[in-house]
């Protein structure tokens, strides 16, 4: 279990509140309804809430494979900042998912993930995604990203005509 | 309704809801696909670059996949993916995004399949995606 104190001085203070603000601020994780419900150090829960709009079969109503590529990827980049002291931005070097099974229409997506090792340079996390118990997955994901991936990059970077 | 079996799959993936909601659209030359995703203000990820989100690149690398092992193959129902690996080589620009992909060999049960994402230059994909699918038509793992 978590030793994280259950109170805070302040709202802003709360990890699971200052997830819920990242999660406002990236727009798709906002597109996709994607919340996380559960906070420790370097693990986070999270859900996406099965929608027809994100279905990939229209045959079985089975959510697209890219709904739960975007969902952990946006998770365990979370659970790369929630192992740190000090938060920075994250990018992902690479994501690797095995599928084991459709995801059950109807349900939601849940997942966890867990940052297992947090270098200087380079986060690396696993999660799974399930709809009933983790012990059931849909998919396993590995994934590495670069931490302080702004480092030097300045707010509206991409919008200059620059050779990248 | 199109002639082809080619131009049925690049129309059925318009017909797949979540393709709708990422704003994917098929081009195709002979047997070559294309997939175009559009830039669109809920594609971002990271909002101070601003940046598209990985997910919705690996997304559209992944549908492209998808498609081109269904044309490959012939068979107009999606394969089922087993795995995928992505590798993010640059951030994506808010501007539109194209994907292509290689089916590199289809086996009696498992396809092998590359795909690669680029926005201005072809020659500079911001992310590549190798994967492994149930080939079309075999039944279930």
């Amino acid at each position: 279990m978590s030793d994280e104190p259950t109170s805070y001085a302040s709202p802003t203070d709360d990890p699971l509140y200052r997830v819920h603000a990242m999660i406002q601020f990236t727009p798709q994780a906002k597109a996709l309804g994607m919340q996380v419900t559960r906070i420790e150090r370097a693990r986070v829960w999270g859900l996406v809430p099965y929608r027809e709009e994100l279905i990939g079969d229209p045959e079985t109503g089975v959510i697209a494979g890219g709904v739960i590529t975007t969902f952990l990827d946006t998770l365990c980049g979370t659970a790369a900042v929630a192992a740190m002291e000090h938060p920075t931005t994250v990018a992902t070097i690479d994501l690797r998912i095995d599928y084991m099974r459709p995801a059950t229409p109807q349900r939601n997506v849940l997942a966890e993930a867990h940052c297992y090792k947090l270098g200087k340079n380079v986060a690396f996390v696993r999660a799974v995604a399930y709809d009933d118990t983790p012990d059931n997955p849909i998919a396993h994901v590995a994934a590495a990203f670069m931490v302080n991936s702004s480092n030097g990059r300045k707010f509206g970077a991409n919008l200059r005509k620059k050779k990248s | 309704m199109s002639e082809t079996p080619q131009q049925r799959v690049a129309a059925a993936i318009e017909r797949i809801p979540y393709a709708r909601f990422l704003g994917i659209r098929a081009e195709l030359k002979g047997d070559e696909l294309t997939l175009i995703m559009p830039f669109s203000q809920h594609l971002v990820g990271n909002p101070l670059l601003p940046a598209l989100h990985g997910g919705v690149v690996g997304a559209l690398l992944e549908v492209t996949a998808l498609t081109q092992l269904a044309i490959a193959s012939k068979s107009e129902r999606f394969p089922k993916t087993v795995d995928i690996g992505i590798d993010y080589l640059r951030s994506g620009k808010p501007i539109d995004t194209f994907a292509r992909a290689k089916v590199v060999k289809i086996g009696r049960r498992i396809a092998n399949v590359q795909a690669e994402a680029w926005q201005g230059e072809k020659t500079q994909p911001i992310a590549t995606l190798h994967g492994h699918f149930m080939t079309p038509d075999v039944d279930e793992a």
